[in-house]
């Protein structure tokens, strides 16, 4: 008889049944969207993300929108009944997702808030944990596109905003953080001391085009591809022996070879949207079976077993690290492509 | 407390009670329970009869009920106020009495409504002030209760119904120990009950019936006794104490006034500056009216009087004099008669006030100066000059009564720009300060986009009761540049009047650019000028064009109500307060705002010199007729108060077209035509909600002489090589709504000039210099307008070339509405007479001092009027009668004068003529003209009737216009009997889905799930297909249109449905303010409703069923966008999530069915044959 093997892993202290989770995106938009994410076998779903900031800005929008109306003529000097207009209660439809996913599905929810400065975070995560989430976790994007902000203050915003939340909620909280930062590394560790439960590496920011038929900006979002996980997986290397905390890679994962990667290089679990928008949510049991074949084939009993062999020692020089592999690839492409 | 101590609020929205309903709908749908422990049901009615018949029922079913109404809708209510009264029902109707539409509507207060009820057998108690009207509605739930007779309590309305002052109010307690319950069982008692049955309502004899009527004497006798007792007990209560009849002034006066209302308070004050002088004088306020307190009033009077003057806040034309005069004399000339008293004082009537009428303690002291004449006038008026019939009195107008120790202040600003939210704000941060007392009271003009507003504001350490406008002001705001070109903002200027000025200049570049005139008094009353860029200000604190915070902390800077310091304090507290709901962030903008308010807020060193000889704008060109110099400019000038009499027209009829005279220049951004890009297509000027953009083509040579700025193409179109075309816009004129860059096809590659943003080939941009557009609009009227029978009316981009005849409205920037009246204008403005329901249209069709309705170069153009809000159908229906009935006189005279007209081809051409399409219509207009100048020639009472009529042998194209709220509401009943009538008139409902012009309210319009006033919890039901019921009739012509969706299909509606002959009901989808939506995509807005299937466009026309074709055709395609996906960028929508989320999801899931079953129905229908639906007789 073959020897079952030990697919669990665990993530933000969720035992999982295995490490593939679907990350936060377009799919979960909606109940079906998640259930059909649990049930194409996503160990965990984490939902996509509610952009607090844009909530506000839509709660000041309307409030604008009766600014403009007020005391226009003498017969009316409103035109609705006295009704708050907050960010809070444009908030409803995704508390309610999270209510019913959680109360539906038998494996952990996982809300996702996006934004950038502290603004209304702490009262939705509240918000969020008593809506059934199983963990929460900080998308926090911020493009310093002030070109004054220091690096020191970027940093600084994301500490605060983790302290915040940290404080305020019981549930495990993650941060997807962005890879620029001076020293990804250090500003990961920092965020772990400021309270994060795990890190989700990386958050993409989206870089617009420029169309040069209309002269303008072209937003458009494209999926990642399999290249894009090289860089987070030398940072989850790079960090994996420094810290309990869990890991989670994003971004490139296409086929069971990236799971492999990235749990190589110590990821706790692996998130994907892209493969599950290209391949369809069923995608996920082929990333585990892949997974499990690799396992069974390379004779590891566990998850456990695989994790972190490629992380870099703690006692390791990163920099050495990170420099080798720089001229390492500098001789290959001098291979292929000739004389740089 | 109309609230607290009810059951039942059946309510129909009129202006200025409305805010009474709404707050007790806002308070239902919260759960806010009355004294006893019930929410209490608020029921919105389909007109203000329906609401007393609703109200008649739940009376005698019981329930503690009430309504709050004014104006013609108490009106309405009479024949049920009859009912409850000769039923002796408890109940209190709440009225912020107002004017009565006569030779023109008024919103505004006088007591011409209450005295049309006053037969009614309902007592009727008045109240002078905000606090009164607060414990007077106790008073009268207690009495009514007590009585049986039914009480209508009345306060002025807008001078107390709309005015903020410093009010205690009592608790709950207070009330429950106030109204005991036993009372409302025993009305609950009263109840009709099959438990327990009798009849009510028989119909009785002339055996019975007068007898009957005498039965509840005894009822009315008791009411002032009852009365008197609930006030002592209210006195024991709060310690406030009123009486029926109220004197106050010298105990041993020879001369006393006698009056109701607000009024007595400006009597008050005027009688204390008298009294003060030795003279021996008072005033005697009215509280009770009906049963008028006879005993009580002769009591009252000191025994010393010998002139009385009376003061009724109305008109009855005709009368001996006007009913308080009436009912005075009568008491004493009783009194005299049987003893009582010993002689007859001399007492004279006086009418004040009519349409909240400015009433002053100088025009008090006028009439007691009058009293003391030798002969007094008998009969008089105050604070008009009435140079006619001589009836005005004078008085001292610059005489100022008020306490040295009250703050006065006044502000100019624009409708919606923040100015009067920031002073209801500074109201109650002052009033709420221990030991101070404030009131705001808010004047208006007549627009409803870019009106200027007045805010007169009174704080100090006493209660303020002066219901009447700042007369001399300590400071005085002025919020826009515009303001102070246009209008003497210095009027109310002092010695030292601290004047805030809102500028882009520099403190020292400030003063060179003021009018001269203000200059002068600025110098001459040495006052203190100070100035901020708040617009500058409020841009770099975030807060775009938001200048409320920063010019509110200008004045508590400057003002020196507050001690400074204090003041910013109170101000960053109240800013707390009002945004915290809003996040930290916006706290954080306004509190940043204030401190940079301070900070570039500067006093501005005044010279000793005039440095100007610019004057004010002039309000009108010289140019403009006789009466728009003469009258109109007045009215503009915020003058209209001096016009005599004599200067106005006697039956309400008043010249076409005269907003074109108004050159109001609201925006400071307009649309700019790009001629090298456009393809003329005519869209932008299809939808211009205020017709600013014309089009003309002319031949090159046309351009000699014009402008160098002047802007030309050429034209695109077939047939005419050579010509030239202009798109002109009339900047002066434009809102800056940008509907027009919307509505552009053309998407011009690259970003404008400095905007950023993509270009089209019309574009909004910020007005650099006004000139050279005055002088191209100029030209461009030059050239001739092009002849109708070479424009192809089919085609939108024909329809440019029409010349409109609605322009330049008051109407909302970006209006839905207009655009259609507009094109209704163009296509058959030259015959049309319009009957206009009360509502958003008839106030900028109608409001003076300018209205839009105009007349082309023949002097022809639509016949405007507005009857009423519940008979517009009606109404219309008779203006087609009488023109039926017309032409067939006209032709009968025809075919009598056959022989003495001497032309029988004429003659036969003009009766056999088909009329249906333009050139047929023009050479028919022709051959009228030829007529009327053969008939010229002609004499003879025959001739003279044709003469008379001949017009009529034009086809007439009769127009009922109006509101959802009328159409599908107040006057449904009408309406469909108008269309089942199968005359030939046309129906045009814009329909906005809610009652726009009073704010908001729901219809029955109003979509499932939009929140609305009166529907605060979101309307529940969906919206009544008034097109599927028209249709059920087979031979009325029905649309439903929407101008955004799809231009063509809109005129196509209008062409054929005016050619019908036959009733015709066009349904225009009309976006609106009250919708919460970026007016800008409004048009946007309008396809998704289409394209959502939430507004299918359809048209069903009787003539197809005629010709053996399916008549039912659906014009738009399938449902291509979800419910949500339109309803999502609207705030009425939105709305729901915030007051009851789930609700909101539940109501879009029934609606998204209600939408796929309504377009399965049409489809349905669209595929049928022709005999499947009702055939017109007439085939």
């Amino acid at each position: 008889m073959e020897r079952a093997i030990d697919l669990t892993t665990t993530y933000l202290g969720l035992e999982l049944a295995h490490p593939v989770v679907a990350s936060a995106g377009p799919l979960s938009q909606n109940a079906a969207g998640v259930r059909a994410l649990a049930g194409g076998g996503a160990s965990a779903v984490v939902l996509y993300s509610l952009f607090e900031e844009q909530l506000r800005a839509e709660a000041n929008r309307d409030a604008a929108l009766l600014d403009a109306q007020e005391d226009r003529y003498p017969e009316a000097t409103d035109f609705f009944p006295d009704v708050e207009v907050t960010a809070k209660s444009a908030a409803y439809g995704y508390l309610k997702l999270v209510e019913e996913s959680a109360a539906q599905l038998d494996v952990p929810v996982i809300a996702s808030l996006n934004g950038s400065d502290l603004g209304g975070w702490v009262d939705f995560a509240r918000e969020l944990a008593s809506a059934g989430a199983s963990a929460l976790e900080l998308n926090i994007y911020f493009v310093p596109g002030d070109v004054r902000t220091t690096g020191d203050l970027v940093l600084k915003r994301h500490l605060e905003i983790v302290q915040a939340v940290t404080q305020a909620v019981e549930l495990p909280v993650s941060v997807k953080l962005s890879s620029s930062f001076s020293s990804p590394g250090n500003a990961a560790l920092q965020i772990l001391d400021a309270g994060a439960s795990g890190l989700v590496l990386f958050n993409r920011f989206l870089q617009p085009d420029i169309d040069i038929e209309t002269l303008g900006m072209d937003n458009a979002f494209e999926l990642s591809t399999p290249h894009e996980g090289r860089l987070p997986r030398t940072w989850i290397a790079a960090i994996r022996n420094h810290t309990q905390a869990s890991l989670a890679g994003s971004t490139g994962v296409e086929s069971a070879d990236d799971v492999i990667k990235y749990l190589l290089a110590g990821a706790d679990v692996v998130m994907s949207t892209a493969a599950l928008i290209r391949h369809g949510r069923d995608h996920t049991r082929t990333l585990v079976a892949g997974l499990e074949s690799w396992l069974a084939r390379k004779g590891y009993a566990s998850v456990a077993e695989a994790r972190g062999l490629l992380a870099l020692p703690a006692d390791g020089r990163a920099d050495a690290f990170e420099r080798g592999g720089y001229v390492a690839a500098l001789q290959a492409a001098k291979q292929r492509y000739g004389s740089l | 407390m109309a609230y607290r101590l009810n059951e039942l609020c059946s309510i129909y929205p009129i202006t200025p009670s409305s805010t009474m309903a709404e707050l007790a709908d806002e308070w239902s749908s919260r759960d806010r329970a009355n004294v006893w422990g019930t929410v209490p049901t608020v029921i919105e009615m389909q007109s203000e009869g329906g609401a007393a018949g609703a109200l008649h029922g739940a009376l005698q079913g019981g329930a503690m009920s009430t309504t709050f109404t004014a104006s013609q809708g108490l009106l309405l209510m009479i024949p049920n106020m009859y009912k409850i009264a000769g039923e002796l029902t408890s109940t209190t109707f709440h009225v912020a009495a107002r004017s009565l539409a006569t030779q023109g509507l008024s919103i505004f207060g006088d007591h011409q409504d209450v005295m049309a009820v006053r037969q009614t057998g309902f007592a009727l108690l008045s109240s002078a002030s905000v606090q009164e009207s607060h414990d007077m509605a106790a008073i009268a739930q207690l009495s009514t209760l007590r009585s049986r007779v039914p009480f209508l309590h009345f306060f002025d309305g807008f001078r107390t119904s709309h005015e903020l002052n410093t009010l205690t109010m009592l608790s709950d307690d207070d009330l429950r120990t106030y109204v005991p319950h036993d009372l409302v069982r025993a009305h609950r008692d009263r109840a009709l009950s099959p438990e327990h049955p009798y009849i009510r309502g028989t119909a009785q004899n002339p055996d019975t019936y007068f007898q009957s009527r005498e039965t509840s004497n005894s009822f009315y006798l008791e009411v002032p006794g009852v009365v008197r007792r609930a006030m002592d007990e209210f006195a024991a209560l709060t310690g406030r104490s009123y009486g029926l009849v109220e004197y106050h002034g010298d105990p041993e006066a020879t001369h006393v006034l006698i009056v109701m209302g607000s009024g007595a308070q400006t009597c008050h004050q005027a009688i204390d500056h008298l009294t003060a002088q030795g003279e021996k004088v008072g005033v005697l306020q009215i509280r009770l009216y009906r049963p008028f307190p006879v005993a009580e009033l002769l009591a009252a009077l000191p025994a010393s009087v010998e002139r009385i003057a009376v003061l009724d806040r109305t008109k009855e034309p005709g009368a001996g004099g006007e009913p308080l005069f009436l009912d005075v004399t009568s008491a004493l000339a009783e009194a005299v008669s049987n003893g009582e008293r010993a002689s007859l004082p001399l007492v004279i009537g006086g009418r004040y006030g009519l349409s909240s009428k400015e009433f002053t303690p100088a025009m008090v002291v006028g009439i007691v100066e009058e009293l003391q004449r030798e002969k007094p006038k008998p009969r008089f008026t105050v604070g008009i000059t009435d140079d006619v019939t001589n009836l005005s009195i004078e008085y001292p107008a610059d005489l100022d009564v008020e306490s040295p120790e009250t703050h006065r202040a006044v502000f100019y600003g624009i409708g919606s720009d923040g100015t009067v939210g920031a002073n209801k704000n500074t109201i109650k941060i002052l009033g709420g300060q221990e030991g101070t007392y404030a009131q705001g009271y808010f004047v208006y003009d007549s627009k409803k986009s870019g009106s200027r507003t007045v805010s007169h504001l009174r704080f100090g350490p006493e209660p303020i009761t002066a219901p009447y406008l700042v007369k001399e002001a300590g400071f005085i705001g002025v919020h826009h540049l515009s303001i102070l070109e246009r209008v003497d903002v210095l009027r109310t200027a002092r010695r030292g009047t601290v004047v805030l000025l809102n500028t882009p200049f520099a403190p020292e570049e400030v003063f060179a650019h003021l009018p001269e005139p203000m200059q002068r008094r600025i110098i001459e009353l040495e006052l203190e000028l100070y100035t901020i860029d708040a617009n500058a200000v409020s841009r770099a604190a975030g807060m775009g064009n938001r200048t409320n915070t920063v010019l509110q902390t200008c004045f508590f800077a400057i003002s020196r109500v507050m001690p400074r310091e204090e003041a910013i304090a109170a101000v960053k507290a109240s800013i707390e307060k009002t945004y915290g709901r809003r996040g930290a962030d916006v706290v954080k903008k306004n509190h940043a705002a204030v401190d940079a308010a301070i900070e570039h807020l500067h006093r501005v060193e005044v010279p000793d010199a005039v440095a100007s000889d610019k004057g004010l704008i002039a309000p009108v060109p010289d140019h403009a007729p006789d009466f728009v110099r003469r009258v109109t400019a007045k009215m503009l000038l915020d003058e209209g108060d001096d016009l005599p009499v004599s200067a106005l027209p006697v039956d309400g009829t008043y010249p076409s077209g005269t907003t074109q005279y108004e050159k109001r220049n609201i925006s400071d951004i307009v649309a700019v035509w790009d001629p090298e890009t456009c393809i003329q297509c005519g869209n932008c000027s299809f939808v211009c909600p205020h017709a600013v953009l014309r089009a003309k083509y002319y031949p090159e040579p046309a351009l000699d002489g014009a402008p160098s700025t002047f802007q030309t193409a050429e034209l695109n179109a077939a047939g005419l090589p050579g010509a030239k075309y202009t798109l002109q816009v009339y900047a002066e004129d434009c809102t800056g709504c940008g509907l027009c860059v919307e509505s552009c096809p053309v998407k011009v590659v690259g970003p404008a000039a400095g905007t950023g943003g993509e270009r089209k080939a019309i574009n909004l941009a910020p007005v650099l210099d006004r000139e050279p557009t005055k002088q191209n609009v100029a030209f461009f009227e030059a050239i001739p307008v092009n002849r109708r029978s070479r424009v192809d009316f089919a085609q939108v981009r024909g329809v440019q070339y029409l010349e409109p005849l609605f322009e330049f409205s008051g109407a909302c920037t970006g209006c839905g509405e207009t655009p259609y009246l507009k094109l209704l204008s163009q296509l058959f403005g030259g015959r049309a007479s319009i009957a206009n329901a009360t509502g958003c249209s008839s106030i900028y069709g109608g409001n003076l001092p300018t209205t839009p309705w105009a007349r082309n170069k023949y002097g022809r153009g639509p016949a405007w009027s507005n009857s009423l809000f519940e008979d517009n159908a009606e109404f219309g229906l008779g203006l087609r009668l009488a023109a039926d009935l017309q032409t067939d006189l006209a032709r009968r005279r025809l075919e009598q004068l056959r022989g003495e007209i001497g032309d029988d081809a004429l003659v036969d051409d003009i009766l056999t003529a088909e009329q249906q399409y333009e050139s047929d219509l023009s050479h028919q207009r022709a051959r009228v003209d030829q007529l009327k100048e053969r008939l010229d020639s002609m004499t003879g009472p025959q001739a003279a009737d044709l003469r008379s009529v001949a017009d009529h042998l034009l086809r007439r194209s009769v127009w009922i216009v109006g509101g959802d709220g009328w159409a599908y509401d107040i006057g449904s009943g009408g309406l469909d009997h108008v269309l089942a009538s199968g005359r030939n008139v046309n129906v045009l409902v814009m329909d906005t889905e809610v009652y726009s012009n009073t704010g908001g309210q729901a219809s029955k319009a109003t979509p499932m799930g939009a929140v609305a006033k009166f529907a605060s919890a979101g309307k529940e039901t969906i919206d009544k297909d008034l097109a599927m019921q028209a249709i059920a009739y087979g031979n009325v012509y029905v649309a439903r249109i929407a101008m955004g969706a799809d231009p063509q299909q809109t005129l196509t509606a209008f062409r054929e449905a005016e050619a019908y002959d036959g009733p015709s009901l066009i349904l225009a989808y009309s976006h609106c303010i009250a919708h919460g939506i970026d007016m800008k995509k409004g048009l946007d807005q309008q396809y998704l409703a289409v394209n959502s299937g939430h507004w299918p466009l359809i048209r069903f026309n009787p003539v197809l069923r005629m010709a053996g074709k399916n008549p039912f055709l659906l014009d738009s395609p399938r449902p291509r966008f979800t419910l949500e996906q339109y309803q999502r960028n609207e705030l009425r929508f939105r709305m729901l999530k915030n007051v009851d989320p789930e609700g909101a999801e539940r109501m879009l899931e029934f609606g998204q069915a209600q939408v796929e079953r309504r377009w399965r129905d049409y489809e349905e229908m669209a595929t049928r044959g022709a005999s499947e639906f009702a055939a017109d007789a007439k085939e």
